[in-house]
């Protein structure tokens, strides 16, 4: 048995490393590589979560469970949940997230760094990810401490009710279980948002959808505001649709230093883009490399940093593969279903002679 | 149509108010221009497009002509197979029109196999088919000029007696008369003969990319089609290169803002040989190219550069001020060109399959090979040909002035064509009889009393349609005729629930600007511009042109994606919001504007 690092920085990941760095970490690691501009982080790896969890055996708990038991089951999450949120960590694995993050925060210049520490499913199964994966992200910690309890909530996720049913019903073994744990530099937003590399609406490819509101991204990915929406041509730049939506809520650091807190929107902002033209347009010119580095259609976070020089200001979070329009087009040859035709002008016969295109 | 009114219904057309003051405006116009009890059952919208203004009684001839040839077109000539022409009425001076569809399918069947024979023979001789247009068109245009508005002396000349041409030139009147209002209509049918199956190409490919890529602006499409070397830019071309001329010549100083034509030229005249070089390249420019009307060519007072020197000469101090200042004037073709074929390109990749590409290239290519007509023969027709038009008929309104038959020559077009038939035979009886024409006693109060009622009709605000909302519009053929789809039906029905801080048209250049507004009704006016206002205008057609490179967005309450404000704005790489039937009524001069030309709002932010 290999022993792989326990940590690793974005710059040693790319996407091929997903077993170890998980598809957040490989993903992150891999824009760092094309050159898009990520916040810097580490990855806990894979390793350390088996060096860590694996140790303490849930595994052998959840096989013993009966997926129809509801409160077995609900009772034995609680408990593996605590354990691996509480049980002593190797000292291995304290040293190397400690050192990784020292050496993060001395790069960016500010010891008690704030982070956003998020998990990494290396699933390919999206299902999974979701009741593993979304929920656990958290904002704005500081110190290593924290992080390490943070990376220690990631993988106790792996052990809620959602998770675990879910693994029990669809037969997943344990032993196949890993996850790694993003620690990533905290960006402060002043707005930010998600965009698709093709509208999510008709799965149009020559378009970037981009849905935008002030403060963190948690409350675009959360529903907790109605964002801006903007759908941009990829070919010519030109908006084509653009909603401003009156955006009433947003996120922002707690300022008591940690954690995120929700609140109301100023009302000078509310109705006012959150997005500049210019942003839009380099958030597209982004959009368009890494959907061109990965060769398929993007799912992308992002956001507009505060204090980031000019020209400088917009940092990606994630990307990830688009993948309800993607089964679509391995389904069909084409969305319109044209031929060419034996001469150019048939085409206005079959168009004015009555018959819709769609009919016939 | 036909349909009974229901909730989703416009005011039916019986239910119009009278407009005070314009009692007996019906008598402007034929009776067949007015609508019929029956007509409440069906569905028309105002074509304000092409008649944004109260329709003076002459100027009835522009609808009534153009509508003969644009549904003979159709209906007749191509047999198009879902629609036959369109039928016009006017109400209160304003022209709102229908279209017939076909709606039966054997009948759809039959006309589509001749359709195919028809528009087959022309797509697939195109090009030789229009370089003979070309011809034809410039042989109209050689014909209208060649009618002259004969002389009547004492005496009859010398050599119509020694040539035995053996009739009097009181003759003429009538005959040459005639001749202008034949050959207006010769040329409508000319002008529709290549445009509906112009449109039918573009159509195509816009249904196509539409589907192929739902979320494309249609002034994306638009840019992939769209010629390079324009016609329609040729008289502002001319003009940029007088600019450079004068600053070639020395003559700059000559060209100040606010100056008379009349002052500048006289100007030139005494600047010796340099000057007159210049008001040669003048003279040289003008025919043809000063022949752009300031509006459409659907009114005979929207004059043209030739007839009026105000707007050229309003626009060439800036012009020679950016020449004096070094900068190119020139319009970058190649870039432009290049530009063009990228989207394309782009767009192309993006299809899902070879089979998509294929159709991609024979839609893009069809339209392309239509396309220089569509762009080049409003310059041939609205322009070139209406401008000498309207000159002949100015010239018989000359001499009903001078025979003493009209108070003033333009006081001609407060008559129907008939009816200067009518005043012209009073003439040619007055001269052939010794006697005196009675037609001042009985025109004048006429021309007076129709004067108040384009007066009175101009306060009118007509509605944007009459009759019941049609289920649906879907068929191409139908929208593409009409100009109209669902979409701007139900804009209409919801614009009331609209603030009256916005304005809505149609989003004919992307981009969003905010800046003041200046409000100009007259292109005359357009040496008001400030740079980096927002120009705002009832319609704007070629003249306009040189205001372009000074704005930061245009609005306009006439016109579509594909007007010229719309094609120009798009060159200028500058937002503009075309067709709102009502910016200029309803933003002034130094309002705080934003122009969304993404959306096709404008917001008044006040």
């Amino acid at each position: 048995m290999t022993t792989a690092p326990l940590v690793l920085r974005f710059a040693d990941v790319g996407r091929d490393d997903v077993a170890v760095a998980g598809g957040k970490g490989a993903s992150l690691g891999e824009l760092k590589r094309a050159g898009i501009r990520v916040p810097d982080g580490l990855v806990v790896t894979t390793e350390a979560f088996r060096t860590a969890v694996a140790a303490l055996d849930p595994g052998q708990r959840v096989t013993a469970l009966d997926p129809a038991d509801g409160d077995a089951v609900a009772a034995a999450c609680a408990g593996l949940r605590a354990t691996v949120e509480a049980a002593p960590l190797p000292p291995g694995v304290v040293e190397a997230v400690t050192a990784g993050y020292a050496r993060l925060a001395g790069e960016c210049g500010q010891a008690d760094l704030p982070v956003a520490v998020r998990s990494s499913a290396t699933s390919e199964d999206s299902a999974e990810a979701s009741f593993a994966g979304l929920q656990d992200t958290y904002l704005w910690v500081r110190g290593a401490d924290s992080v390490l309890e943070h990376v220690r909530r990631c993988w106790a996720s792996l052990y809620s009710v959602e998770s675990v049913s879910y693994r029990l019903r669809r037969g997943i073994p344990e032993t196949d279980l890993a996850m790694a744990v993003v620690v990533q530099e905290m960006v402060g937003a002043r707005s930010s948002g998600v965009m698709f590399t093709r509208s999510p609406l008709t799965g149009d490819r020559s378009v970037v959808a981009i849905d935008a509101s002030w403060g963190l991204g948690s409350a675009v990915v959360s529903g907790d505001v109605t964002p801006d929406t903007f759908v941009v041509s990829k070919v010519t730049g030109e908006i084509s649709r653009r909603t401003v939506a009156t955006k009433l809520r947003w996120h922002q650091p707690d300022p008591r230093g940690s954690g995120v807190v929700e609140s109301d929107v100023p009302a000078n902002l509310r109705d006012v883009p959150s997005v500049s033209d210019e942003e839009i347009a380099e958030l597209v010119a982004i959009a368009r490399r890494v959907e061109a580095h990965y060769g398929c259609p993007q799912d992308i976070e992002w956001a507009v940093s505060r204090t980031a020089p000019p020209g400088e200001t917009i940092l990606l979070l994630q990307s990830r593969p688009e993948t309800v329009w993607a089964e679509q087009d391995a389904a069909a040859a084409g969305r319109t279903g044209a031929a060419p035709a034996a001469r150019a002008y048939d085409h206005v016969f079959d168009l004015l002679g009555g018959k819709r295109p769609s009919e016939g | 149509m036909s349909q009974v009114p229901g909730e989703r219904s416009f005011p039916l057309p019986s239910q119009l108010a009278p407009v005070p003051g314009a009692e007996g405006w019906e008598e402007m116009y034929p009776y067949f221009s007015r609508f019929q009890p029956e007509d409440d059952q069906r569905f028309w919208f105002y074509n304000s497009m092409h008649f944004p203004e109260v329709v003076p009684a002459f100027d009835g001839l522009t609808s009534e002509i153009p509508y003969t040839a644009i549904g003979a077109n159709t209906a007749r000539l191509f047999s198009f197979p879902t629609t036959l022409g369109i039928e016009y009425r006017i109400v209160h001076g304003r022209v709102y029109i229908t279209a017939n569809p076909v709606t039966d399918p054997a009948q759809v069947e039959q006309r589509l196999a001749h359709f195919q024979e028809r528009a087959g023979h022309y797509y697939a001789n195109w090009d030789r088919l229009y370089g003979e247009w070309q011809q034809r068109i410039e042989a109209l245009i050689a014909d209208i000029e060649s009618v002259e508005v004969p002389r009547l002396g004492e005496l009859d000349d010398l050599e119509v007696v020694t040539g035995a041409r053996g009739y009097a030139s009181n003759h003429l009147l009538r005959e040459e008369f005639h001749r202008c209002i034949d050959l207006y209509s010769k040329m409508w049918h000319h002008h529709t003969e290549f445009l509906m199956l112009g449109y039918g190409a573009y159509v195509v490919f816009f249904e196509f990319c539409k589907r192929a890529f739902p979320e494309i602006g249609d002034q994306t499409v638009a840019r992939m089609v769209a010629g390079i070397d324009v016609t329609m830019y040729r008289p502002d071309d001319e003009l940029k290169k007088l600019a450079a001329l004068a600053v070639e010549l020395d003559l700059a100083d000559l060209f100040v803002e606010g100056s008379d034509p009349g002052k500048v030229l006289s100007g030139l005249a005494g600047r010796g040989d340099a000057g007159h070089r210049w008001l040669a390249a003048l003279e040289a420019a003008k025919d043809p190219w000063f022949n752009v009307s300031v509006g459409d060519g659907f009114y005979h007072h929207h004059l043209s550069w030739a007839d009026d020197l105000t707007v050229p000469f309003a626009a060439l101090p800036r012009y020679v001020e950016q020449v004096a200042a070094g900068r190119s004037l020139t319009r970058p073709t190649e870039r432009l060109a290049e530009e063009r074929e990228r989207i394309a390109v782009e767009y192309r990749a993006l299809l899902g399959s070879e089979d998509e590409r294929g159709a991609f290239d024979q839609m893009l290519g069809l339209c392309r090979q239509v396309f220089p007509y569509i762009e080049s023969h409003k310059f041939y027709c609205e322009h070139w040909f209406t401008t000498r038009f309207f000159q002949k008929v100015r010239g018989f309104g000359r001499l009903l002035a001078e025979r003493g038959v009209l108070a003033d020559a333009d006081d001609v077009f407060h008559l129907r064509h008939v009816e200067v038939e009518d005043a012209l035979a009073d003439v040619q009886l007055a001269w052939a009889s010794g006697g005196q024409e009675l037609g001042a006693r009985h025109w004048q109060p006429i021309v007076a009393r129709r004067k108040q009622v384009l007066e009175a009709l101009a306060g009118w605000s007509p509605p944007p349609a009459l009759g019941p909302a049609p289920e649906s519009l879907n068929d191409p053929a139908v929208q593409m005729l009409w100009g109209v789809t669902d979409e701007t039906i139900e804009t209409w029905l919801g614009a009331q629930e609209l603030d009256e801080d916005t304005v809505r048209g149609y989003a004919a250049s992307p981009g969003v600007v905010e800046g003041t507004a200046r409000v100009l009704m007259n292109v005359n006016d357009i040496g008001q511009i400030r740079e980096g206002e927002v120009l705002v205008c009832p319609v704007t057609a070629p003249s306009w042109g040189p205001v372009f490179g000074t704005i930061a967005a245009a609005v306009s309450d006439i016109g579509g994606t594909m007007s010229h404000a719309a094609i120009v704005a798009r060159e200028y790489g500058m937002p503009a919001v075309v067709g709102t039937g009502q910016a200029t009524a309803r933003i002034r001069t130094g309002d705080r504007v934003r122009v969304d030309g993404d959306r096709g709002i404008v917001t008044v932010l006040r």
